[in-house]
């Protein structure tokens, strides 16, 4: 009960730091198909940061550092989606998708090559961070409450703050309604766009390298993140763009992916006899179902997807 | 007249292509270069070369048989999303169909003993079924097309692994081989195979590729059907005032992509070639190849041929490079900057119109200027 209760947690807290991100970048008018990729460049910066540090680091540093390294890369990974959907009006579906293939393709080189050259016959797409990762554990009486945990809730809290509460985010928010209107009051758009970009790529590194050093004790890098910057984006449109809603989506998406990896700890469900792979499944399900529930009256961003053109009517 | 030619759509499309290519490789050859300089020429060189690689004749023929036998698959997948594409639909769900398409047909024919016909019928029905959820979820409930599609990417990866569990040894993760358990569901090879020096993998699956690109050609540009899909892909609210009924022809293109990525399925595992691995964790990346070759092909159904045919080439000549220094992945990187870069096309082509009306314009300005000097000169 309480690993369940853990991994819910876990989860919950990774699609709500993704999520965030996601809504972010379409408040401010552009899609970001791209989560996938930018999760996965976000964790392979942790890991590798978690790789490089010297044995005996504080546990301190190590979450600092780490989760730097993460927040960095995912912001410089994220740029390729802003150069090509701000300033090119690329079709920002197709940039998503390759930039998920790049993340996981990138990654794996990257990682196989720097196993290769430290040792020739090493041909695995696997970061040695067990050490590291104790750093971010806190073990309270069976329950292993992370740091990150700590750091989602203090992200959705802020979120909160500065998309309602602060002069920037009601303005970003103009971007992706009616960019023409914010542009004709003296707003950037191009800049809030980039912002938007900018914070989604920051969010979904975050949420990358919690979801590599969540219960998998070694990741392999080529195995992407399976899916889950697309179950951010369901829990996005579930929570209809308001991080508090979103909060609650992802506990109730991170439930049923909790449930796959520990439903074997429960007898009943055991003694069901249902194969895993309808375990493995039933996110994926539910949140089909959700959606064509919750999509029918779109509240999504009005101008979302549509490359800003100043001459444009 | 080279300013004419300039102007053709098509040749822009290869133009642009080609950029697109050339760029994907340098920043492939970078990447090489970056993790170890002396043998990154080498190595970037043989992914381009692939089956050219070996010196023997036969061997090449053999080897150009097997990229092949991968490129027909590979076309289907990227008709699949190109199809859906003209009507405005991103199926990025087609490696799932591909992969419920796969299942269907390696279940028939371990399974159930069926013979290879009503195997591939049977995956490309699969398909066409599973297309149809996406289509109907975005018609009827307004879901995002792309979300649905990868959701039912993983569903039908787990529902795959857990069906074909039952058509295999229970010491390997691999299905049974068609030549052990199956013989009946083989694709025929019409003698194909004796072209490719024998290579037993050559099938009819490649002709009937081929065929099904035109015929899609054919349909999108030739039918008052598909010029309705893509009337839909322009404008949906144009088509339904129009009376097109929008939401059955957004169901349909995606039944139709569907099953052709469900084809695509039957045309990889009914060679025998490749056996299911039930452990799979994650999706197969052919659908999203498609993905690639669907773009770079410039969603054109006969260029998708030639662009198949370069990604597989390529993704093929990926496990030429020095093993001991790099990895196969070089070449998905590659194909993945493809894709990305893809989505600069429609600048490039603004870009290329914008530059050669500007230089018609300062023709015209110059001629009619002269023409003006002239009739001073009479004053």
């Amino acid at each position: 009960m309480v690993l369940l209760l853990q991994y819910t947690i876990l989860f919950a807290c990774i699609l709500t730091l993704v999520a965030l991100g996601g809504c972010f970048a379409e408040h401010s008018g552009v899609i970001n198909l791209g989560l996938e990729g930018i999760m996965v460049m976000g964790a392979l910066g942790g890991a590798l940061m978690m790789r490089a540090l010297p044995n005996g680091t504080s546990a301190f540093v190590v979450v600092v550092a780490t989760i730097v390294a993460a927040l960095v890369v995912g912001m410089l990974y994220s740029a390729l989606l802003g150069v090509a959907a701000i300033h090119f009006k690329a079709d920002q579906t197709i940039v998503g998708t390759a930039m998920n293939m790049l993340g996981t393709a990138a990654a794996t080189v990257i990682v196989k090559s720097i196993n290769t050259i430290n040792n020739p016959d090493d041909h695995s797409s696997i970061v040695q961070y067990i050490e590291e990762k104790k750093a971010f554990i806190v073990n309270i009486g069976g329950f292993e409450f992370s740091w990150f945990m700590l750091v989602a809730v203090i992200v959705l809290i802020v979120s909160y703050v500065v998309l309602y509460k602060t002069r920037f985010g009601l303005r970003l928010m103009a971007c992706g309604e009616h960019p023409q209107a914010a542009d004709s009051v003296g707003i950037n758009v191009y800049k809030m766009r980039w912002a938007g970009v900018l914070i989604s790529g920051l969010l979904g590194g975050l949420g990358g390298i919690m979801y590599i050093t969540a219960g998998v004790s070694e990741w392999k890098f080529e195995y992407g993140v399976a899916g889950f910057g697309f179950l951010s984006l369901a829990v996005m449109i579930f929570g209809k763009w308001k991080p508090q809603n979103i909060a609650l989506a992802a506990v109730l998406f991170g439930f049923f992916r909790a449930l796959s990896n520990v439903y074997f700890g429960f007898d009943f469900l055991v003694n069901l006899n249902i194969p895993s792979g309808v375990y493995n499944m039933l996110p994926y399900v539910v949140s089909l179902i959700v959606l064509a529930f919750t999509s029918k009256h779109s509240s999504a961003p009005k101008a979302e997807g549509i490359p800003y053109d100043k001459g444009a009517r | 007249m080279m300013k004419k030619i300039l102007k053709n759509e098509a040749v822009q499309s290869l133009l642009t292509s080609l950029i697109c290519i050339l760029i994907g490789m340098l920043v492939g050859y970078i990447v090489l270069l970056l993790i170890e300089p002396s043998g990154a020429a080498e190595s970037i060189i043989a992914v381009a070369k692939n089956f050219f690689g070996y010196s023997r004749a036969n061997m090449r023929l053999k080897h150009l048989g097997t990229t092949l036998v991968k490129t027909a698959p590979l076309i289907m997948c990227s008709l699949s999303v190109l199809f859906s594409y003209k009507v405005g639909l991103f199926n990025i769900g087609a490696a799932g169909q591909y992969v419920m398409g796969a299942c269907a047909c390696i279940y028939a024919a371990l399974g159930w003993d069926w013979s290879w016909l009503p195997c591939m019928i049977f995956a490309g029905a699969v398909g066409a079924a599973y297309g149809m959820i996406v289509g109907a979820l975005k018609a009827y409930f307004n879901v995002n097309e792309v979300i649905s599609g990868i959701m039912l990417n993983w569903i039908g990866l787990y529902f795959t692994n857990m069906v074909l569990v039952n058509v295999k040894d229970a010491s390997s993760a691999y299905t049974y081989t068609f030549k052990a358990a199956g013989k009946d569901a083989i694709l025929p090879s019409l003698g194909l195979d004796a072209i490719f020096s024998g290579n037993q993998y050559v099938s009819i699956a490649i002709p009937l590729s081929i065929i099904f690109a035109i015929l899609v050609w054919v349909v999108l540009n030739k039918t008052k059907f598909g010029f309705e899909l893509k009337a839909t892909g322009y404008n949906k609210h144009a088509a339904k005032y129009c009376g097109m009924a929008e939401k059955r022809n957004i169901i349909v293109s995606l039944a139709i992509s569907g099953a052709l990525a469900g084809l695509a399925g039957s045309f990889l595992y009914q060679t025998d070639i490749e056996q299911w691995q039930v452990t799979l964790s994650s999706v197969p990346g052919m659908g999203f190849n498609g993905i690639a070759a669907a773009f770079l092909g410039g969603l054109n159904p006969i260029g998708a041929i030639f662009s198949s045919f370069f990604i597989q080439h390529i993704t093929e000549g990926g496990s030429h490079v020095d093993l001991t220094i790099y990895c196969s992945q070089i070449s998905e990187l590659i194909s993945s900057l493809i894709i990305y870069l893809c989505g600069f096309v429609g600048f490039l082509k603004m870009a290329m119109n914008t530059a050669l009306a500007k230089s018609d314009e300062k023709k015209l300005a110059k001629e009619s200027a002269k023409t003006e000097e002239e009739k001073g000169g009479d004053k």
